[in-house]
């Protein structure tokens, strides 16, 4: 690869800073599946958001006891944030909200909207009692 | 018959009774009868006390004359009423000074009512003149009377019927007067009626002109948006979102209702289950371009789908969230559809039960939602001076806003829950079964507004 710099300190700056970067996200990402797979229903929320406190309120109303990591309370929140948008895959679309985010089982199930459509169609109980998060 | 010329009448008022007893004189049809029958008529007949007051009351005016005569029927019949309409028309034209008021409507003139309404248009008249009696008077009371009978030597006559116009007048003189009065008053009053209810008509007018022109205006742009709309999603012109979102709503009433009539003609005609399924399938892809639309409509103004002021007033009773509640729908269903295996019965029983939950985690959230908002808005600022607590105030404000934000995706997950109600709703049940579950759907919504349509129709006692 040949790129014209200005001085080669500056270049090599800049890449060892995106080089960071990406492992500290990739970091996180680590974290969020090590995290995801140690409940058998993970929600990550940000404590100040609504939809996440009805995300919460579903699962507690159906009788699950879900693991809820507040982003806005961890150090690396930020990244952790990062790392689920590439997760679910909305990368463009930066100014909806992330959160919540819902692991079944180690496995991701997604926002709001991919819960509510499994409950509906009833297959949200069976995932749930397949994870062990529910009994009856 | 005397033969009046009436461009003789084009001279100056003093001179215009003597000019005509001047010519009358000289056509010399000397009838003392007609004297007698002036003295007769004054003497008898209201009218004459009408006359000689009104004789007494006029300024020096021909008109007070011709019309002092003309109140005497006789005169009319002796010297014929065209003669006297043509003369009355002459006078009219010249005399500009309409100070005689003919309150009365009784007189039965033969030149017809526009002159007395005319007479009786001139307000001016006061009731002081009645009461002037001067040289002016006696002079016309020579006139009248020289002018009615036609008699030759007037002078004799002048004193005798000025005699008489005083002496018989002088005892009715308050009465009439006050009649005269009193009508006046009465003819005013009506006027003044009148004309204030043609300005009232008048206004009327111009508002309903205007009201027009806007219904117009706001017709074409409510066409113009909606065309706009569809034409370029991006292009919603804010506070025409609602306008927007409306149009397209009753159209989807209208084009909902079609469908509904066709389902509804297919299920008597028992049809068959794959035709039934294409109508079915037609009605539930009909309700998601209701959810698209709403989508739309949200993005454009989202309070007014929120509040639900496009639906009818009792429909909005039982809102939820923008829209009708899942369960709800359910139930109503659930109690129509009696033919249910167990294991539909199962499903549409779970279906409820995950509806209720999801509408429950959805209230709550907005519950959540609303605290946080006004939690937001209520922080005590420090002050409102100071450019630091501005800083503050902004921020709020920003934070508030991001808040609001969320109501739409809400607003977007409750229809969501909506849509995949109908879906599952669809899947558990018979193609047949789902065709009378929308029927009976549709019948509650139609019996909701015709309910609302009573309610507003009927009169209430407050």
């Amino acid at each position: 690869m040949h790129y014209q710099v200005e001085s080669p300190s500056a270049a090599a700056a800049a890449w060892s800073y995106l080089m960071r970067v990406r492992s500290m996200e990739e970091d996180q990402m680590e974290r969020v599946v090590r995290l995801a797979s140690q409940s058998a229903v993970v929600i990550f929320s940000v404590s100040s958001c609504c939809m996440c406190h009805a995300m919460k309120t579903l699962f507690c109303g159906m009788g699950v006891n879900p693991t809820v990591h507040e982003l806005d309370q961890d150090p690396k929140g930020k990244d952790m944030e990062r790392a689920l948008m590439r997760l679910l895959g909305n990368g463009i679309n930066t100014t909806a909200a992330t959160v919540p985010v819902v692991f079944i089982g180690g496995k991701l199930v997604g926002s709001m909207d991919r819960v509510l459509a499994f409950h509906i169609s009833g297959t949200l109980v069976p995932l749930l009692k397949q994870a062990g998060a529910l009994w009856l | 018959m005397q033969s009046f010329n009436p461009t003789e009448s084009e001279s100056t008022s003093p001179l215009y009774s003597h000019s005509s007893f001047i010519h009358r004189g000289n056509d010399a049809n000397p009838n003392p009868t007609r004297f007698s029958d002036l003295q007769h008529s004054f003497r008898q007949q209201d009218a004459v006390d009408l006359s000689s007051s009104s004789v007494f009351g006029a300024k020096s005016n021909n008109m007070a004359v011709v019309a002092s005569n003309l109140q005497c029927g006789t005169f009319n019949t002796n010297l014929g009423g065209a003669e006297f309409a043509s003369t009355v028309v002459g006078c009219a034209e010249t005399e500009s000074q309409h100070m005689y008021q003919r309150g009365s409507s009784s007189a039965t003139m033969p030149m017809g009512n526009q002159y007395v309404e005319k007479w009786a248009d001139d307000s001016q008249h006061t009731e002081d003149t009645c009461t002037d009696i001067d040289t002016d008077d006696k002079n016309q009371c020579f006139s009248t009377v020289s002018w009615g009978n036609g008699v030759g030597d007037g002078a004799l006559v002048v004193v005798d019927s000025q005699d008489q116009c005083k002496t018989k007048v002088k005892p009715e003189d308050q009465k009439t007067v006050r009649r005269l009065a009193q009508n006046r008053e009465a003819a005013r009053k009506s006027r003044l009626r009148k004309k204030a209810y043609v300005q009232q008509l008048e206004n009327s007018r111009v508002r309903l002109a205007q009201l027009e022109q806007e219904l117009q205006r706001a017709r074409q742009q409510g066409v113009l948006v909606a065309s706009g709309i569809t034409a370029d999603r991006g292009h919603s012109v804010v506070g025409n979102g609602a306008l927007a979102f409306d149009m397209d709503y009753a159209r989807w009433v209208d084009e909902h209702q079609r469908l509904i009539n066709d389902l509804r003609s297919a299920l008597n005609s028992r049809m068959g289950d794959n035709e039934l399924h294409v109508l079915v399938d037609g009605v539930v892809a009909h309700y998601d371009e209701l959810f698209r639309l709403k989508s739309i409509g949200a993005k454009a103004d989202v309070f007014h789908i929120l509040s639900g002021m496009w639906k009818t007033p009792a429909e909005r009773c039982f809102i939820w969230l923008g829209g009708f509640r899942s369960s709800e729908i359910l139930k109503i269903v659930r109690n129509q559809l009696e033919p249910l295996t167990e294991e539909q019965l199962m499903g549409i029983y779970n279906l409820q039960q995950s509806s209720q939950q999801a509408e429950d985690a959805l209230s709550q959230g907005m519950e959540a939602l609303q605290q946080s908002l006004s939690d937001t808005l209520s922080t005590p600022s420090q002050g409102p001076c100071g450019s630091g607590n501005v800083a503050e105030y902004m921020g709020q404000m920003a934070i508030a806003l991001g808040k609001l934000a969320t109501l739409e995706s809400f607003l977007h997950q409750a229809d969501l829950l909506r849509q995949q109600t109908l879906q599952q709703m669809r899947r558990i049940l018979s193609t047949f079964q789902a065709a009378r579950a929308l029927l009976v759907i549709n019948d509650y919504v139609s019996r909701l507004r015709a309910l609302n349509s009573l309610w507003l129709a009927c009169p209430r006692e407050y």
